[in-house]
């Protein structure tokens, strides 16, 4: 009996509940894109705090550990386990006969890890000069991703290329939001000429190759420009193609509900036409914008990792994961030093992440179905 | 059908119209303009200064002293006689350095397409069929990562492997004794040992594509209705799949074979630069690096023709094949 009572109650809440709210619970039944949203909400703050959570300064060089490999966080030592982490040391060695150094754990030097440790000076987003990161040794050396050719810490460049690849994406995102709403809400609500000339030049640019025009667009930006100017500049090609998409959902969308009856009560209640599309039209199709803008995002992450792996993109000494892919463009190279390929994992996984949270998103769109 | 036909060519012609005029918008973009970089060129390697009578002169002769939509048609003019201007790095006909590396990059692209459906349409399928077994979410993550990963990434990785387990350096397209020389049989068998990589790198994010649209298709459409009848009629289940649901989903795949190919051209250009291959890729890369902006402009210009010019090809054989997309465009 009170099972019963209680399965009502649920399902009047059903009923009762607003269509924002059902989306929601559609959404968590998701497990797949619940898991993405937790991975990128990580990967978000760790980029946003790229300067707190690495372990270095980007450009402090080590010349004494060049091409170092990965030191590996350990809780055990031969007398047992340890609460508190550490890596061991590493010991250089240089073969008399190739010249080539290679690196071994030295087990008689231990460095614990610590939280809150005082390390390289900062400025925090270019504010707040402090000098305390997340965790850290305090004496020897942590490398957990290894260095690079100039015996850079790879972990703290990939936290800070996470910064700028993942804002460019989110930048470039907004912009062709911006386009893509405007163009695509013009197309859909008066139709007629302009939306045929809107739509001619959606299709014109779909043809055309993405990569070859987006790498002959980023060579044809001055030498001369700052990282900024760059960054930005870089943003605007991407969404130059990136709207066209967009548009074409919000068209979609829009000629589906302009024949609606509330469309058409709006209207005989006197209602002007920027009123209802942003009052009555807008909150229509909102979430199928938002998981179509999640869809687009990938598509925008890797067309500036593969710029900035060409030299086209982002130029050192700003690093985005593309640029950090540079050094692992020579297939010796990365034969020898396999952790160079680390910041593709993070494309990788930055992408798939956002295309499982899209797919969620998508379900709950539609959360009568 | 003979309307249809006529209004696609009208269209496409007008589109190959605006894609020349983006082409020559990128041969202008960066700053100075042909001459001052002849110009510049011409004095380091004479290492003197030029007389201002002969650059004037100079800039008569190459017309870049004229308003640009002169300037637009002049160069019009001259690519409808196969003119395409000089290429400043290889100082040699644009047109011959296109010409002898297009037909690779056709082919390739051919390949890649054939890998795609080859690959897409039949994992698609059977991921439909047997849905939620091992295989489908096996072949769902590889789709997955076939996706995210970039192309140049997974080119990279996979020469890393060759190289890594079979000792093997697989860039470029030809081994270094067949490099130089003519067309012979020893030739094209190098060749297609080579090929794979390449084919298998440009196609594999179609592929990955393909295989979710393909499965989500079949699915709709195997819970309708009518299946469910045919199957309480006793209609063999193998007969039964091939004779309707699969031929109603893979209608809207085969008619966007064309929307397929500025995908592959885009990711066959960067991948073309990450294994090296002698085709039109790295040629635009370097081009673009040297501001050779009179070949970039051009190359870009035959990628996007051959897109354009390819998609208006399976356009019209589908609306030979498909009588519904004749009427319903032509009206």
């Amino acid at each position: 009996m009170k099972k019963e009572k209680r399965k009502i109650g649920a399902e009047e809440k059903f009923y009762v509940a607003t269509q924002w709210q059902l989306m929601w619970r559609k959404f968590k039944k998701h497990k797949l894109a619940i898991l993405g949203g937790t991975i990128l909400v990580i990967f978000y703050v760790l980029g946003t705090f790229c300067e707190f959570f690495s372990t270095q300064d980007l450009y402090k060089q080590h010349l004494g550990y060049i091409h170092a490999p990965p030191q590996r966080i350990r809780f055990f030592h031969e007398e047992g386990f340890h609460l508190r982490p550490f890596v061991y040391g590493l010991k250089r060695r240089l073969d008399p006969r190739t010249l080539r150094r290679t690196y071994v754990e030295d087990k008689t030097k231990k460095y614990p890890i610590y939280f809150f440790v005082h390390g390289d000076k900062y400025k925090l987003w270019n504010l707040f000069p402090t000098d305390v990161h997340f965790f850290g040794v305090k004496e020897g050396t942590m490398f957990l991703f290894g260095t690079d050719k100039l015996g850079r810490d790879l972990f703290s460049r990939n936290l800070y290329a996470a910064r700028i690849s993942l804002s460019v994406s989110l930048i470039g995102v907004a912009l062709s939001f911006v386009l893509g709403c405007i163009l695509g809400g013009i197309s859909g609500y008066f139709g007629g000429r302009v939306d045929m000339a809107i739509q001619r030049v959606i299709e014109f640019l779909i043809c055309i190759p993405t990569i070859p025009l987006w790498m002959a667009l980023s060579a044809a930006l001055p030498k001369k420009w700052s990282p900024i100017k760059v960054y930005f500049g870089i943003t605007i090609i991407l969404s130059i193609v990136g709207w066209c998409g967009l548009a074409r959902v919000v068209r979609g969308k829009l000629l589906e509900l302009r024949e609606e009856d509330f469309v058409m009560a709006a209207k005989i209640a006197g209602a002007s036409e920027l009123r209802i599309i942003v009052n009555h039209l807008l909150p229509s199709f909102l979430s199928y914008l938002i998981v179509s803008l999640t869809l687009s995002i990938p598509n925008m992450i890797l067309g500036e990792t593969s710029l900035s792996f060409l030299g086209l993109g982002i130029r050192a000494p700003a690093v985005s994961w593309g640029v950090l892919l540079q050094n692992a463009q020579n297939v010796r190279t990365v034969a020898l030093h396999p952790w160079l390929l680390i910041p593709g994992l993070f494309v990788i996984i930055t992408v798939l992440t956002f295309n499982f949270l899209g797919d969620g998103l998508r379900d709950a769109a539609d959360p009568y179905k | 059908m003979l309307i249809y036909v006529m209004r696609r060519f009208l269209y496409m012609a007008v589109i190959l119209l605006l894609l020349s005029v983006v082409a020559f918008i990128i041969i202008q973009l960066p700053p100075g303009d042909y001459v001052s970089a002849y110009i510049a060129e011409l004095e380091t390697m004479k290492g003197e200064r030029m007389e201002e009578a002969e650059i004037i002169a100079l800039r008569k002769a190459y017309g870049v002293d004229q308003p640009i939509y002169i300037q637009y048609f002049k160069w019009i003019r001259k690519l409808l006689r196969g003119d395409f201007g000089i290429s400043l790095q290889w100082q040699r006909p644009v047109i011959d350095l296109i010409a002898e590396r297009l037909p690779l990059t056709v082919m390739i692209c051919a390949l890649a397409t054939v890998f795609t459906y080859a690959m897409g349409v039949p994992i698609g399928i059977y991921s439909a069929i047997r849905q939620y077994s091992a295989g489908d979410y096996f072949f769902t993550v590889v789709g997955f990562i076939g996706l995210a990963a970039p192309n140049f990434l997974l080119a990279l990785i996979l020469m890393f492997l060759f190289y890594k387990y079979l000792g093997l350096s697989v860039g470029g397209l030809f081994s270094t004794q067949y490099m130089n020389v003519p067309w012979s049989v020893g030739k094209f068998i190098d060749m297609v040992k080579h090929l794979p990589i390449p084919v298998i790198v440009i196609g594999t994010p179609g592929a990955a594509a393909l295989i979710r649209t393909m499965r989500g298709c079949l699915l709709d459409e195997l819970h309708k209705q009518y299946v469910i009848t045919a199957r309480a009629k006793g209609v063999a289940e193998r007969t039964l799949l091939f004779k309707y649901p699969i031929r109603v989903a893979i209608n809207p795949i085969v008619s966007t074979i064309g929307w397929t190919l500025p995908w592959l051209v885009s990711g066959g250009t960067i991948t073309e630069i990450v294994l090296s291959l002698p085709t039109t890729g790295p040629l635009l890369f370097q081009a673009l690096l040297k501001q050779d902006m009179e070949l970039a402009g051009s190359i870009i210009m035959f990628l996007s023709f051959l897109t354009v010019i390819g998609t208006f090809i399976s356009d019209i054989l589908l609306a030979l094949l498909d009588p519904r997309i004749r009427y319903e465009r032509s009206t």
